[in-house]
């Protein structure tokens, strides 16, 4: 009995269970030859042995071997002798030893609880070293004893101070406005408008200065020093700092907590200040307010404690961003996934965490009575 | 039949010439090597011949054809027939192996996904990765990683494959089977190998051709086979650099203090 079966490029006659494959034309792949179901409607006509005619066989690439090396692998009894030499080198190549990696192992819901578990402990032992590392090292930049360059120090305190004042300057005049509109809008109501001024003094000076910027300084500054870090990691930079027994910590963290918890209380100054002024603007251009009168409501209404609440707020958040970003950027994994993923969770972990802290800040604020 | 010809060559960044007056032709289904020390500009002249670098001067022909007069459509057309091998590879970190090899197919040709999975399947087999199709890239060894990224390159079966310093970082017993790879893969498939290398058992052990690139004069001090150079060149730099010797005059070291 003989069965024929036919495909693009090649057609089978079968007969007492040998089936003799006449392959024609080219099989090119880009060219769309490849017929992937090719392989099993010959193995589906239930021959035993398979032989090969490639006479008429045009040019070919590896849409070929991909077919013949799904033929072979049906497991009938092989015969290439009628395929051309070079085809049958491939056809061998593609038949060597594969290397394979170790196959990640799959975990039960309770292992991977545990294992969860367990890093998230590592972790905490990690934050915690790097916190007290840097209150050590922070201790030797004071008493003048850490190899912490210069140059580094100067190039982050220009980058987390004069280069952040434009937006600085931009967020806190706005929100300072919006303060004054959304308190005018109530306060006029009972005729109170001049009490816009210490609705804006009393928000901005203890609460939206210094959060607003350490918000702003998390998604620039923060995100940028995980980025840093992670890049830096991927090169191997870090690893070849430790190689040479550099201190890590002092030549590219040290410098940037410096630098960012320095700057934050100074760029809260800046923001109090602006913000001040944009409620100024929009309370004199639109309420029944006179300057002087702003001005004097100000003094009146915002005391040195609320500052001094302000400025402590703002170094701890200097702090915060800055630990979370080098943190964040050091355990990144490698390549470029990895940079962006930093950079993310890095602004992520740092604004919650001052929103946080933020609020620890007004139940502590409220208990001794500032 | 020539597979490539380059003209008057030269090339370089903005005023700053790399290498200039460069020509040679690259025999159809051989294995030419661009060859030099570090830093002669070996990886800049492969920049202009897989589309990457302007060359300031001179023309490069693929088959017969300007690659650089052409427009940027026609280009990018004949860059399809090209496979190149980045000298770290160049796998794309956020894909499987199987879809950095996949990629290219999907979005240059009109095969449909069970197509392109054969062929992906084949590829793999071909440079003897056939299980680590779903690993990431980031998961492999340095060897696995460039044989992966081989068979990224040879995704299109490309008529014309470029090596940037294939074993570059192997040791020497996987930097042979990658010679032993490639060259199987031109007798096989009878593509066409145009390496960058300062490897001299991969230029003595594979390379049918090649052109010497010095530093120094910048442009091209020798033209052969690696072997022939090796035996024959009496140029003091070729023959220091295949027999791996000091040049004349120079008294060892780095700075030469000794």
């Amino acid at each position: 009995m003989t069965v024929t079966s036919q495909g693009r490029g090649w057609s089978a006659t079968v007969e007492n269970a040998s089936a003799v494959i006449v392959l024609s034309g080219d099989w090119i792949a880009r060219k769309g030859g490849v017929e992937p179901e090719a392989a099993s409607h010959v193995l589906a006509t239930g021959a035993r042995t398979l032989s090969f005619n490639a006479d008429r066989l045009g040019r070919w690439d590896s849409a070929l071997i991909a077919f013949l090396s799904s033929l072979r692998d049906g497991g009938m009894v092989f015969d290439e002798a009628g395929l051309p030499v070079t085809a049958r080198q491939m056809l061998a190549l593609a038949s060597g030893s594969s290397a394979s990696p170790v196959p990640p192992q799959a975990r039960s819901i309770p292992e991977r609880v545990g294992y969860w578990a367990l890093s998230i402990r590592d972790e905490a032992g990690e934050v915690a070293a790097l916190v007290g590392t840097a209150c050590l090292r922070g201790g030797a930049v004071l008493r003048g004893h850490s190899s912490m360059r210069g140059r580094d120090l100067l190039e982050h305190l220009s980058n987390a101070g004069i280069a952040a004042l434009p937006i600085v300057t931009v967020v806190n005049i706005l929100v300072g406005g919006i303060l004054a509109f959304v308190g005018a809008v109530q306060l006029r109501r009972f005729g109170a408008d001049v009490y816009v001024a210490s609705m804006v003094g009393v928000a901005v000076v203890r609460e939206m200065a210094a959060l607003m910027t350490a918000i702003i300084m998390a998604g620039r500054t923060g995100g940028a020093y995980a980025a840093t870090l992670a890049t830096m990691q991927g090169n191997e930079e870090i690893d070849a700092l430790r190689a040479f027994g550099i201190p890590m910590f002092d030549v590219l963290i040290l410098p940037r907590i410096v630098a960012l918890t320095a700057m934050m209380p100074i760029l809260y100054l800046y923001g109090c200040l602006v913000g001040i002024l944009g409620g100024f603007v929009v309370a004199v251009l639109t309420l029944d307010v006179s300057p002087l009168s702003y001005v004097a409501e100000i003094r009146a209404a915002v005391s040195g404690g609320q500052f001094i609440l302000g400025l402590s707020k703002s170094v701890v958040f200097g702090l915060l961003i800055a630990l979370v970003g080098c943190r964040v950027g050091l355990r990144a994994g490698r390549g470029a996934v990895a940079v962006g993923q930093a950079a993310t969770a890095a602004v992520v972990a740092g604004i919650v965490g001052i929103i946080v802290l933020d609020a620890v800040f007004a139940i502590c604020a409220r208990a001794l009575g500032v | 039949m020539t597979r490539l010809e380059v003209k008057d060559l030269s090339v370089g960044f903005g005023d700053v010439i790399v290498q200039r007056q460069i020509s040679f032709k690259v025999a159809a289904g051989s294995i030419f090597a661009i060859m030099g020390g570090s830093g002669c500009g070996k990886s800049t002249v492969l920049k202009a011949m897989i589309g990457l670098l302007r060359p300031s001067l001179g023309s490069i022909h693929v088959d017969e054809e300007d690659y650089w007069a052409a427009s940027d459509e026609r280009r990018a057309e004949i860059g399809r027939g090209f496979g190149i091998l980045f000298q770290s590879g160049a796998l794309w970190n956020s894909m499987t192996v199987a879809e950095n090899i996949a990629f290219p197919l999907k979005m240059l040709t009109p095969l449909d996904d069970d197509a392109i999975a054969a062929l992906v399947r084949v590829k793999l087999l071909l440079v003897g990765l056939g299980s680590v199709g779903e690993s990431m890239p980031a998961d492999l060894s340095g060897g696995m990683r460039k044989r992966a990224a081989l068979a990224r390159a040879l995704a299109l079966d490309p008529d014309i494959l470029f090596f940037d310093e294939p074993s570059a970082g192997l040791d020497p017993v996987t930097a042979r089977r990658l010679d032993d790879l490639i060259q199987e893969l031109r007798d096989g498939f009878g593509t066409t190998v145009v390496m960058v290398s300062h490897e001299l058992p991969s230029l003595l052990g594979i390379c049918d051709d090649g052109i010497f690139l010095d530093a120094e004069t910048k442009t091209a001090i020798a033209h052969g086979a690696p072997r022939v150079l090796r035996d024959e060149c009496t140029h003091p730099a070729v023959h220091a650099f295949m027999n791996r010797e000091r040049m004349p005059g120079d008294p060892g070291g780095l700075h030469g203090h000794h």
